[in-house]
């Protein structure tokens, strides 16, 4: 049984991008199925500063005011373990991390 | 000639100031981590260079950062800030009880012995403690267990463990503070700890001499003398002269004893500073004036300090950590308000003046004194 490969686009709000050092895209690699979980599992083993501002340390969920978009989708309320849509999983299109709109 | 280096945490980022022994020039870095909050820095008194900062924010969590080079260059630390087994409950707002959950680190306190050892206090409130250098946290959890932390209640700002205060000639004994529980008190080294409330009397709570409940706002010591503690409550300002055993107050003639700072002239164990604030509902200053006031006598008798400091329509707040003295020789005093000002005195708090005036909001200021 072969297990597939994807190469993933993901966009960082700024703060991220400040913290980990990156451009306002990263690819990642991802081994198998392309969920939220995956990618974000493959986004911390690479910028370990990214642990906890994403997502709970413990419970691994969505901090509040973090949402994930995608093809002019709000995916944020699929389940960790639900498939992206095809086109992230190919790199057409960019999983997009988002701060949400907030405040005044 | 000593350099100062103040560290300035605000509402969106950290900013360093440097100066000479003169103070009269300060040179401004920053804002370092733009559009965080930056609840404190501090710098270890073993390893100058060496600064740890408690980043954090309402979308992204906490962060916490290390620098080894005073502040030019940053890298992250551990941001996990794992409770101690099951946290349990402590009160919400409306009493009823609420699991215990980490927000956001308050204080950091680095060692005044080793330079990979510090304290982080937080919100929720519990005493963190780092041995290398910030890669990892524990818990010193007889704090939060020790039997009063499921009546522990926050505060308006948060439930959050803001002052520490480490025992410069007993290194088995810390001080906390906690808002809305009170101060409490280790002999052996955060093992087990006990609340050190007597004497405090808090209006506001259903039973004004409570063992616990007390909104403390913030501690300070002499590093001559810790056995004396100095406190300013939501309302009243406090002293102990047996490590919290018992208190009493030292508002004396204060023209409002609310306020949030509180600090110890270097040299003098006796002279204390305060920034008097009208009330818990009108967070600024009496009348729109800011004044310092300054006891030379261990409390009791207060003169106003106003010179260089705006006397006419000044609405600023002056929160917790956000004062300081530098230890030359004529002690320098800092302090910074949620305007963006921030305020020295080189002459313990005769003459001030503004050295930076529009920094966003100043949530606390420490200064190092350099060789």
């Amino acid at each position: 049984m072969s297990t597939s490969t994807s190469r993933v686009r993901v966009e960082l709000p700024a703060h991220l991008r400040h913290l980990a050092n990156v451009g306002r895209e990263v690819d990642l690699t991802i081994v198998g199925p392309v969920t939220q979980r995956t990618i974000l599992d493959a986004l911390e083993a690479r910028y370990t500063m990214l642990e906890g501002t994403i997502r709970d340390h413990k419970t691994k969920l969505r901090r509040p005011f973090v949402r994930f978009f995608a093809c002019e989708e709000d995916l944020s309320h699929l389940l960790p373990d639900d498939p992206l849509p095809d086109a992230v999983a190919l790199g057409e299109e960019p999983f997009l991390i988002v701060g949400a709109i907030a405040g005044g | 000639m000593s350099q100062l280096r103040l560290l300035v945490g605000t509402r969106k980022g950290a900013f360093i100031l440097t100066s000479d022994g003169v103070r009269k020039e300060w040179s401004v870095t920053g804002p370092h981590f733009a559009g965080w909050e930056i609840y404190h820095l501090k710098g270890s008194p073993v390893d100058p260079n060496r600064i740890y900062a408690s980043q954090t924010s309402g979308w992204f969590g906490q962060v916490v950062q290390r620098s080894d080079d005073g502040g030019q260059t940053w890298s992250p630390i551990s941001n996990k800030f794992p409770y101690d087994g099951v946290p349990g409950t402590h009160q919400w707002y409306d009493g009823t009880p609420h699991p215990w959950e980490f927000k956001r680190v308050w204080h950091i306190e680095p060692s005044l012995t080793c330079p990979d050892t510090l304290y982080a206090g937080v919100e929720d409130a519990a005493l963190f403690r780092s041995t290398d250098a910030g890669q990892s946290w524990n818990e010193l959890s007889g704090l939060r267990t020790h039997g009063t932390g499921p009546a522990w209640q926050p505060g308006a700002g948060g439930m959050c463990l803001h002052t520490i205060l480490l025992d410069p000639t007993n290194h088995d004994r810390i001080f906390v503070a906690i808002s809305a529980a009170g101060a409490f008190r280790t002999d052996n080294g955060g093992k087990s700890w006990k609340p050190i409330n007597q004497g405090l009397h808090s209006l506001y709570i259903p039973d004004p001499t409570a063992e616990v409940g007390h909104c403390v706002h913030h501690m300070a010591l002499h590093p001559s003398r810790p056995q004396t503690l100095f406190m300013q409550k939501h309302w009243d300002v406090m002293r102990t002269d047996d490590a919290g055993d018992s208190w009493h107050e030292i508002s004396g003639n204060l023209p409002t004893d609310f306020g949030f700072v509180i600090d110890v002239h270097a040299h003098e164990p006796e002279t204390l500073y305060v920034v008097p604030i009208k009330s818990d509902s009108e967070h600024f200053p009496l009348d729109g004036q800011l004044r310092v006031y300054r006891s030379r006598s261990g409390g009791n008798d207060w003169e106003a300090l106003t010179k260089g400091l705006p006397q006419s329509n000044c609405y600023v707040n002056v929160l917790r950590d956000a004062m300081a003295v530098d230890s030359l020789d004529s002690c320098g005093v800092y302090f910074g308000t949620t305007g963006g000002q921030v305020y020295a005195s080189s002459d313990a708090g005769d003459n001030w003046q503004a050295i930076v005036h529009d920094l966003p909001a100043v949530l606390s200021v420490e200064v190092q004194t350099l060789p």
